[in-house]
């Protein structure tokens, strides 16, 4: 399976290595610093040498290069490497060169823990934690004081049952019980605002703390929205395929409930429209002028807009006017960023202006498009809403919420 | 506080800084030694140095002190064989300890210390461990066994650990289970037969399900690895491991949803019979896949490689979900090219507009590779659908409009396929495509424009003018491009040859005089002597018709894409390469195969038996050759003399290569006439028109002179131009003249009736007759045991006598057996595999190319040829005179005496005389 782990930065240094079989020369990562150098953004995640098989992903400007020499599923693969960089952020908080490099030991325990012979041993947050604590200031006090270590000497008790994601022995003063139901759409429109493809990429992020082992039930009001959905395991098929509910041990603190999917069953409500006008002419001014509005959003306001405009290679800089937000132009990468902020219906926000044009330049060629962020809290685009959630097997009360927030996925207006 | 101290260092040198630190009497100061020597391990430094002062440090209660020595034994051990024997007592001590964590740990740090002496102490402590009550323990245990194996295989096999190892497939813990089946497949994986250790049957299965609903997400993942390698015994078996794998579509993990597709892939082949569960669980595929798609781009691309090949599959799981390949503007160049692929894929005439006016919109993006293949796919939509080729090439021609350099080219290289799928209905574009002659840089482009002037020449008024220009910087261009000169100079003398004689002479001069290509020296050369013996067969040769071209070409071939399909998920599905291609040490591996469905195996059997019994009878030996040779002769229009009737396979592969090139890199499929003439091997080659002549078994004796009373009939079956007959010699071996002559058949399996009347007078004592009689397959049918049996009762003066005889098949193959490479690949999908037949051909002689040729002039037609692994494979088609269709697939490896025909047909019943045809055609012809 995975045979050696190299972590890389964007400047082609293998900072951190660690092998669970033989050692694997650093060497082997030429080949990846190859495809680094010729194309730094588009690193083909799969990469055969004539020994080894590369197989990489980059989280935060760190390449992880995993290596294996035999037929491997390279998803597994993948996934494992998204699993340690989750790992990371979860011990630390984020995952970045520095992070790294200050805490190399628990860094190299842990990788040492996850995986085995390049067999995968304990992912869970939870079991890790309670083999390797995770660093914090008084614990590193307390330590260098009683001589203690952050590494438990027993067994974790999850490991081996049948919810390994859980620990027992949970205890909380405030047992509260968080869902964020977090809906991005995806869409291309075309030039002449027409949806050419449109769906909803939807997930359910629960903060959990609850005492003891809970057993939960989260019901939708319309649950046929769904067209797909993929569940982290503490979800019990079976309760959905028969009664569309959700019934589950809860893992202690955050975690992605269920993701899902929505692309034919309902139409996509588009909830932003851009109007845009470009003309360029070569050899001449040109002029652009861009609005921003609302379109279906069940009267909720738009807030985070963002617009980042590709512009035509030809077009040198933009001298523009908006009556709302800031904007910056890029001229290497031509790119037009518009921090447009709230959307306020009385008055759109409107950007406009003249751009200049390189002479002699050949301006049929390329077709700019933008890329638009938004964030509408309070609503979930699809429609979906919780029914209720029920606890059982515990006595208390817990507080429960749930929040709707609608989000602009990869969401792109051809120009 | 970080563990970046762990790096400063002191001028005093770190090592010797390091060492004293080690040997330090407080544990607290011991321990932080040894994390700086774990953190300048981790960035590549050799501390290898240190090891004995490591060691020492082993001796600990406190785990975290342990762990990290392990963490430095597991590194350097290997490199201090010797030092590590030290360690070993603490090991096996540290495997009774009553912490279940550190026994584990132990068992678990040895496995992976690859040193004999170590190894050597291990087997104790690890039978214990396997048995371990700590299921903590045992789950560790079990891929040590994987670990131990890898440095020793024979050490497992003998101590019996895999027995054990087996044992723990039955465990309680699920965890356990998985991690058994883990170390199991990786064992199966490096062990140098690849034959299966675990002989999985309905009740390991069974547990295994039980397992993988309870272990962890990357324990499904094995699992499920390992059910894909199960077929089941039984239908019913099939869909209930179906059933109890779809819920793991709905897993988080995509590397669980993709092996689930796996395993469902290949259960849905043994159930293709049950059309209406195939149905469900195709569409209960499409929803996860497309799910994949919104993951990280890493994930995306893996998955869009294995979509790729299941749309290839089972091209209706995603036919609805086109949209959802459409390309964003910031997706990474890998998913663009791949989705862009997969959307040619989809293409049908329900979506095509849409995907037409996508693929414009990509053609206006920045990335110029993604571009090309852009233009590409509009080409390559043209030729799929049909009824969309109008509006792709208008789209070509207003992407010509935007004057972009490499769209231009791209564009017409694109344009030149379309007209060589539709000739002669584009033309009108073609001023427009000369406009844009001079910004041509790119040698493909070059080539492709100046085979469309040559194409057609008689309608661009001044091509004499525009080769003219092309041929001032002859010496300078790509090889493509001169030999497409060549040819494109050549056409166009044949077709307008008024003026553009010295044209022509120049350009030969040039391609054979002053050019160091043997390839064009000899395309030169060969029309030269063409154009200076005979203009009419050089027209012949150089303007034939061309193999128009299907837009499948760059499908898989059936049987690899089977055999990937068994690998979806793994490295091969991202490669599309079988893994004895590229992994390591795989070429023991046994090739996995999609299962075949229930009573096919049965058929095979018969149909084998069958053939050996008929052989005795039908095959002619090796010393009836000549006569053989010697009666062809006989009725038919061109002599040929018998040493060259079976043509040196020199001569062929000369003609099939030189064909392919010149009609611009088609299939060969011209049949090689058989050559007469002796003007030399040019003239050997072209001098004859052909007339394809088929493979006639050497006469045999149908009566013998006993039975019939004196008369003795002997015959055989040929067709020559397209006419059945069947040539029979009767013997008088009476002492009387025969006379009044009749002959009748029963009805058979193909309806084959005389034509004519025998035309037969008088037969003298001791005299032979030979005749012709025409036959034809329009009389009555009735299905005959076997199959080819023909009954036919001979009337004459002295009584009316019934002989049987076996009709040769070949007879029956139609002359417009050519099947359209697409209609080959849909048809091919379209039977299913319970239809196939495989048959194994012995005493295979001559390449592919000549074999091909031989099944040519027997009406068996190849389709398409390719090379993969070194194997060529031949694709064939036949049709016989009552309309079945039968494809063939004939595997052939260089070098080895006996091939591999598979066949697919609707009606399996003509198999069993296929194979005996082929078989004699491969002998003899």
């Amino acid at each position: 399976m995975i045979h050696s782990l190299f972590m890389i930065n964007s400047s082609g240094d293998v900072f951190l290595e660690k092998h669970w079989k033989s050692v694997v020369s650093r060497s082997v990562c030429d080949y990846y610093l190859e495809a680094q150098r010729t194309n730094p953004n588009d690193i083909p995640p799969v990469i055969a040498t004539s020994h080894h098989y590369l197989l990489s992903i980059r989280r935060g400007g760190v390449h992880f290069v995993a290596v294996c020499m035999e037929e491997v599923p390279p998803l597994f693969v993948i996934e494992f490497l998204h699993r340690i960089v989750d790992t990371f952020q979860d011990y630390f908080s984020d995952c970045t060169e520095s992070i790294i490099k200050e805490n190399y030991v628990v860094i190299y325990e842990l990788l040492d823990e996850m995986l085995d012979n390049g067999y995968p041993l304990a992912t869970e947050s939870n079991i890790l934690k309670e083999l390797i604590k995770p660093p914090n200031i008084l614990r590193t006090i307390a330590n260098t004081v009683t001589g203690k270590s952050n590494v438990s000497g027993t067994l974790p008790t999850g490991q081996l049952s049948n919810i390994p994601w859980r620990r027992t022995g949970v205890k909380y003063t405030n047992n509260e019980a968080y869902f964020d139901v977090v809906e991005e759409v995806e869409a291309i429109i075309d030039k002449t605002g027409s949806t050419v493809f449109a769906e909803i990429q939807g997930y359910i992020d629960c903060c959990i703390k609850l005492s003891g082992m809970p057993d939960l039930t989260l019901s939708f009001m319309n649950p046929r929205l769904f067209d797909d959905v993929s569940f982290h395991p503490c979800v019990r098929y079976k309760r959905w395929e028969s009664e569309k509910i959700l019934s589950f041990i809860p893992p202690d603190g955050n975690f992605r409930l269920i993701s899902y999917h929505i692309n034919t069953q309902s139409v996509v409500a588009i909830p932003i429209y851009v109007r845009h006008s470009l003309s360029i002419k070569s050899g001449e001014q040109g002029r652009l002028e861009v609005t921003v509005g609302p379109k279906q959003t069940l009267g909720r306001t738009i807030e985070g807009v963002k617009l980042e405009i590709h512009m035509p290679k030809s077009i040198l800089n933009c001298n523009l006017t908006s009556n709302q937000g800031k904007y910056n132009f890029d001229p290497v990468a031509k790119i037009l960023h518009w921090d447009v902020g709230r959307i306020d219906v009385a008055k759109l926000p409107n950007i406009r202006g003249s751009v200049a044009i390189a002479s002699g330049a050949n301006t049929t060629e390329i077709n700019p498009s933008i890329n638009v962020h938004f964030t509408i809290n309070q609503l979930a685009v699809s429609g979906l809403k919780v029914y209720r959630l029920d606890m059982y097997g515990e006595k208390y009360k817990p507080f429960k919420g749930v929040k709707y927030i609608t989000k602009a996925g990869r969401f792109q207006i051809r120009m | 506080m970080t563990d970046s101290k762990y790096f400063t260092t002191t001028k005093k040198g770190e090592i010797f800084e390091l060492k004293s630190e080690l040997n330090s009497d407080k544990k607290e100061k011991k321990k932080e030694a040894v994390k700086k020597v774990i953190a300048s391990m981790t960035v590549g430094k050799d501390v290898s140095a240190l090891f004995p002062d490591v060691v020492n440090c082993m001796q600990t209660d406190n785990l975290e002190l342990k762990k990290l020595v392990y963490l430095y034994l597991m590194n350097y051990a290997k490199s201090q064989p010797d030092m590590a024997i030290m360690a070993v007592n603490t090991f096996v001590k540290d495997c009774e300890d009553p912490n279940p964590l550190i026994r584990a740990l132990a068992v678990r740090t040895m496995g992976c210390i690859r040193v004999d002496k170590i190894t050597e102490y291990l087997c104790e402590p690890l039978r214990k461990c396997l048995k371990d009550e700590d299921p903590y323990v045992r789950k560790t245990a079990a891929v040590c066994v994987a670990k131990l194996y890898d440095i020793s295989s024979g050490l497992v096999e003998d101590q019996g650990f895999l027995e054990q190892l087996k044992d723990l497939l039955s465990d309680s813990n699920p965890m356990v289970v998985a991690n058994a089946v883990a170390a199991l497949s990786e064992i199966n994986e490096n062990s140098p037969t690849g034959a299966p250790l675990v002989e999985l049957n309905t009740n390991t299965i069974n547990k295994l399900l039980t397992a993988l609903n309870e272990c962890t997400e990357w324990g499904q993942v094995f699992i499920l690895d390992s059910l894909s390698n199960y077929s089941p015994k039984d239908e019913r078996e099939a869909q209930s491991i179906c059933e109890r794998i779809t819920p793991r579509l709905a897993h988080a993990n995509a590397a669980v949803v993709l092996s689930a597709v796996k395993v469902l892939m290949k259960m849905m082949e043994i159930l293709a019979g049950d059309t209406e569960f195939c149905g469900t669980l195709s569409k209960k595929l499409a929803p996860p896949l497309v799910t994949l798609l919104s993951s990280e781009p890493e994930v995306q691309y893996v998955a869009l490689r294995n979509i790729n090949l299941i749309v290839q599959k089972r091209p209706d799981i995603l036919k609805h979900e086109m949209k959802v390949f459409f390309v964003k503007y910031n997706d990474p160049i890998y998913v663009k090219l791949e989705k862009l692929d997969i959307m040619i894929r989809l293409a049908s005439q329900s979506n095509i507009a849409q995907v037409l006016s996508e693929l414009k919109e990509y053609a206006t993006e920045v990335d110029v590779d993604f571009v090309r293949k852009a233009v590409r796919a509009i080409g390559r939509c043209a030729i799929k659908v049909e009824p969309s080729a109008e509006r792709c090439v208008s789209t070509l021609l207003d992407l010509i409009q935007t004057k972009v350099n490499y769209v231009v080219q791209e564009a017409i290289v694109v344009i030149k396929d379309i007209f060589r799928k539709y000739p002669n209905k584009y033309e009108s574009i073609i001023s427009t495509l000369c406009e844009n002659l001079d910004t041509l840089d790119e040698p493909e482009a070059r080539a492709s424009m100046v085979w469309i002037i040559g194409e057609y020449a008689e309608r661009i008024d001044n091509a004499d003018e525009l080769l003219d220009s092309f041929l001032e910087g002859f010496a300078d261009e790509n090889a493509q491009v001169q030999l497409q000169l060549l040819t494109a100079v050549v056409k166009l003398f044949l077709k307008r040859p008024a003026h553009t004689q010295a044209l022509v002479q120049h350009v030969l001069s040039l391609a054979t005089q002053d050019s160091d290509n043997p390839d064009l020296r000899d395309r030169g050369f060969i029309y030269w002597r063409l154009l200076s013996t005979d203009p009419a067969a050089a027209k012949e040769v150089v303007l034939a018709d061309k193999p128009l071209i299907s837009e499948e070409t760059d499908l898989l071939e059936p049987t690899l894409l089977d055999e990937l399909i068994c690998h979806i998920s793994s490295l091969a599905s991202v490669y599309h390469k079988p893994p004895t291609a590229f992994v390591e040490g795989r070429s023991a591996g046994i090739r996995k195969t999609l299962p075949i469905r229930q009573g096919s195996t049965e058929e095979t059997a018969t149909a084998t038996t069958s053939t050996t019994a008929n052989e005795a009878t039908v095959i002619p030996s090796q010393d009836s050759l000549i006569g053989d040779l010697l009666s062809m002769d006989i009725g038919s229009s061109v002599a040929a003399p018998p040493a060259q009737a079976a043509p040196t396979s020199s001569n062929i592969d000369l003609l099939g290569g030189g064909l392919d090139i010149l009609l611009g890199g088609g299939a060969p499929d011209v049949a090689p006439p058989p050559a007469s003439s002796n003007t030399g091997l040019l003239g050997d080659i072209f001098g004859i028109s052909s007339s394809p002549t088929l493979y006639t078994p050497p006469k045999t004796c149908w009566l013998p002179a006993e039975k019939g009373k004196g008369l003795e009939i002997m015959g055989t079956y040929s067709r020559r131009n397209g006419q059945i007959s069947m040539d029979l010699t009767f013997t008088n071996k009476a002492m009387q003249a025969m006379n009044g002559f009749a002959i009748q058949f029963n009805k058979n399996s193909f309806g084959i009736a005389p034509a004519s009347p025998l035309n037969i007078g008088t037969l003298q004592p001791s005299q032979s007759l030979e005749t012709g009689l025409a036959l034809n397959t329009t009389g009555p049918v009735q299905r005959m045991d076997p199959l080819m049996n023909l009954q036919v009762a001979v009337k004459n003066n002295v009584d009316v006598f019934y002989y049987a005889c076996t009709v040769p098949i070949q007879i029956l193959f139609a002359d417009d057996g050519q099947l359209d490479k697409r209609f080959f690949l849909t048809t091919w999908k379209d039977i299913p595999a319970a239809n196939e037949i495989q048959y194994t051909l012995n005493d295979v002689r001559g390449t592919a190319d000549t074999i091909a040729a031989k099944m040519t002039h027997n009406n068996i037609f190849t389709i398409a040829k390719r090379n993969v692994e070194g194997q060529d494979m031949l694709y064939q088609s036949l049709k016989l005179t009552n309309n079945i269709w039968v494809l063939l697939e004939l595997k052939l490896q260089p070098g080895v005496q006996h091939a591999t025909l598979s066949l697919k047909t609707k009606s399996t019943e003509v198999s069993a005389s296929i194979f005996q045809a082929y078989d004699m055609i491969m002998r003899n012809a």
